[in-house]
């Protein structure tokens, strides 16, 4: 065992991590909040919606669609004008970002849309009945009510762009799916191909433990 | 004062027109508890929301102190419905939201202050008789309680009017009877008209005043709740106020009729004060025939007691039997031979 981790280079597998998590985690932030705002629209443009918009609603659904159906292999392709001329290169971690935020934006604010309708209708038309606000509604009720959906999104978000990640890195976005690419699969180092894997599942199993931990804390059905 | 004029209301899903409402007149008096009974269907839910404006009619006028509602703006809109609070059968709490953080809500949509918020909390929680749970959540509450917290949030911006969508239907009947006590308390320390949407005559016979029936989209029936149990004219009054006498009056009868085959039965039906004064006994003193009583139910109500008795009379001729129901109708009382 100890010989089998003198073999890790381990600078290079900080250096990995250190990306892999900077990827994940910005993407997600971004993800979440341009998520959480097409998903409030998506939701109060239905036909029983709060500002009901059938136009609207229609366009962002397709485009969501859209974008859903599109393998993340191929957005990463597809992006690659838009990243160069957004980030200055092509390369690196910080350039993977637009297209993660690409992938997971639509699936999390499909994933919002889902949490959002169930929310119980009374509470809605409750609040209507007090003198709320459409925009008191969303803030002080719909999000708040759908809170523990929305992290658990969160959650299954971020699980999914650590995916996504590994595979940005296999085309020149570092982090530990570059690593594994690289040198595990490319020079056949078997270690690195390993221990690279083993940090990602660790990466997933911290998010799902914290997630389902907040969940269990804020929801008091 | 509420004066709902003409209101129509129809849904048009797929092609389909569902008429909810189909030209409803009713007007309510300021400090009234007006009742609005029906069977599910009837109407009334609709009607109840058209007058908050949580539905807009298909036409019609609803007239609140002396302003069409319609015509408000819809940030007019919103203020007065801070002076209209709802409860609602099942509650519609935010169960993100603690007891206290509930009651908090419609004030802070108000916008009133944050120190005034917590006292006017306190208050509230003292009303409804929720001392001990401000800090709890609804998920931790029982029905009455939650019902409780439901009638604390209407009140917080100190409505004029208090519209109540089946508010005790969820509710077994000892909680029933404790949410009715606290509207009634309520409705005469505060003055608040009420709007009670209800199935129940029960409801109806405690709580209310007055009691319009729904049936079909139409006002049927309407008048002081008094007059309704006397006298329904409606079928599906009578229907409603035979469920508050237990069984229906048919099956009594029958099983009356089957249990005494000889003399008569008599229905005997005493209403408001009448019913505290020594009425059989001084009846049945002036006459010579044997009476038994045979089945009896009183209730109480805003009017006082009401309630049916039945006697049997036995051994007389039919003058005497006349001259018996004669002396108790004389009193008040309203008999039916059966």
């Amino acid at each position: 065992m100890n010989q089998l981790l003198e073999q890790i280079n381990v600078d290079q597998m900080i250096i990995a991590l250190n990306e892999t998590l900077f990827m994940t985690f910005t993407s997600l932030a971004l993800s979440v909040v341009f998520g959480l705002i097409i998903g409030v629209l998506l939701f109060s443009t239905q036909s029983e919606g709060l500002y009901k918009n059938k136009i609207l609603n229609a366009g962002t659904d397709f485009i969501i669609n859209v974008l859903r159906a599109i393998p993340f292999i191929i957005i990463l392709i597809l992006v690659i004008p838009f990243t160069k001329m957004l980030v200055g290169t092509m390369l690196g971690a910080k350039a993977a970002i637009p297209s993660l935020v690409i992938a997971a934006t639509p699936f999390y604010a499909r994933l919002a849309v889902i949490a959002f309708t169930e929310v119980d209708k009374g509470t809605i038309e409750a609040s209507k009945a007090m003198g709320a606000s459409r925009f008191e509604i969303i803030t002080k009720v719909l999000i708040p009510e759908a809170l523990p959906a929305l992290v658990s999104g969160i959650c299954v978000t971020g699980i999914s762009l650590v995916g996504y990640t590994a595979m940005a890195g296999a085309i020149g976005a570092g982090g530990l799916g570059n690593l594994a690419y690289l040198y595990g699969f490319a020079r056949r180092d078997n270690v690195v191909l390993f221990s690279s894997t083993v940090l990602v599942i660790i990466i997933v199993f911290v998010i799902q433990g914290i997630g389902d931990y907040i969940v269990k804390r804020i929801d008091k059905r | 004062m509420i004066q709902i004029q003409d209101i129509v209301k129809t849904f048009s899903t797929k092609g389909e027109d569902i008429h909810a409402v189909r030209g409803a007149n009713l007007e309510i008096q300021d400090g009234e508890i007006f009742g609005i009974i029906g069977y599910s269907g009837a109407g009334k839910s609709t009607l109840v929301r058209i007058i908050n404006q949580l539905e807009k009619q298909s036409s019609g006028k609803v007239i609140i102190d002396g302003e069409e509602i319609e015509k408000f703006s819809s940030s007019q809109l919103r203020k007065k419905r801070q002076k209209i609070g709802m409860i609602f059968q099942h509650f519609n709490l935010l169960w993100s939201r603690t007891v206290e953080k509930n009651i908090e809500f419609p004030l802070e949509i108000a916008g009133v202050s944050k120190e005034e918020r917590k006292e006017r909390v306190q208050k509230l929680i003292r009303l409804v008789g929720l001392e001990g749970r401000e800090n709890a959540y609804p998920s931790e509450l029982s029905g009455g309680q939650k019902q409780r917290v439901g009638i604390a949030r209407a009140l917080a911006n100190n409505p004029s009017i208090l519209l109540c969508d089946e508010a005790t239907s969820a509710l077994d009947p000892e909680t029933t009877d404790s949410i009715l006590e606290l509207l009634d308390r309520i409705n005469r320390e505060y003055n608040i008209t009420m709007i009670i949407i209800t199935h129940q005559m029960e409801v109806v016979q405690k709580l209310c005043h007055k009691v319009a029936v729904m049936s079909d989209g139409k006002v049927v029936e309407e008048g002081t709740v008094k007059d309704i149990f006397e006298h329904p004219q409606n079928e599906v009054t009578k229907r409603f106020v035979q469920t508050v006498e237990g069984k229906n009056i048919e099956v009594i009868k029958k099983e009356l009729k089957k249990l005494y085959p000889y003399g008569q039965v008599m229905r005997l039906g005493f209403t408001g004060d009448i019913s505290n004064k020594a009425i059989i006994a001084d009846v049945i003193r002036k006459t010579t025939l044997p009476v038994s009583i045979v089945n009896s139910n009183i209730t109480h109500s805003q009017i006082g007691p009401m309630g049916v008795i039945y006697a049997h009379v036995s051994d007389g001729s039919e003058a005497e039997y006349r001259e018996f129901s004669d002396l108790l109708e004389k009193e008040g009382v309203k008999v039916d031979i059966l």
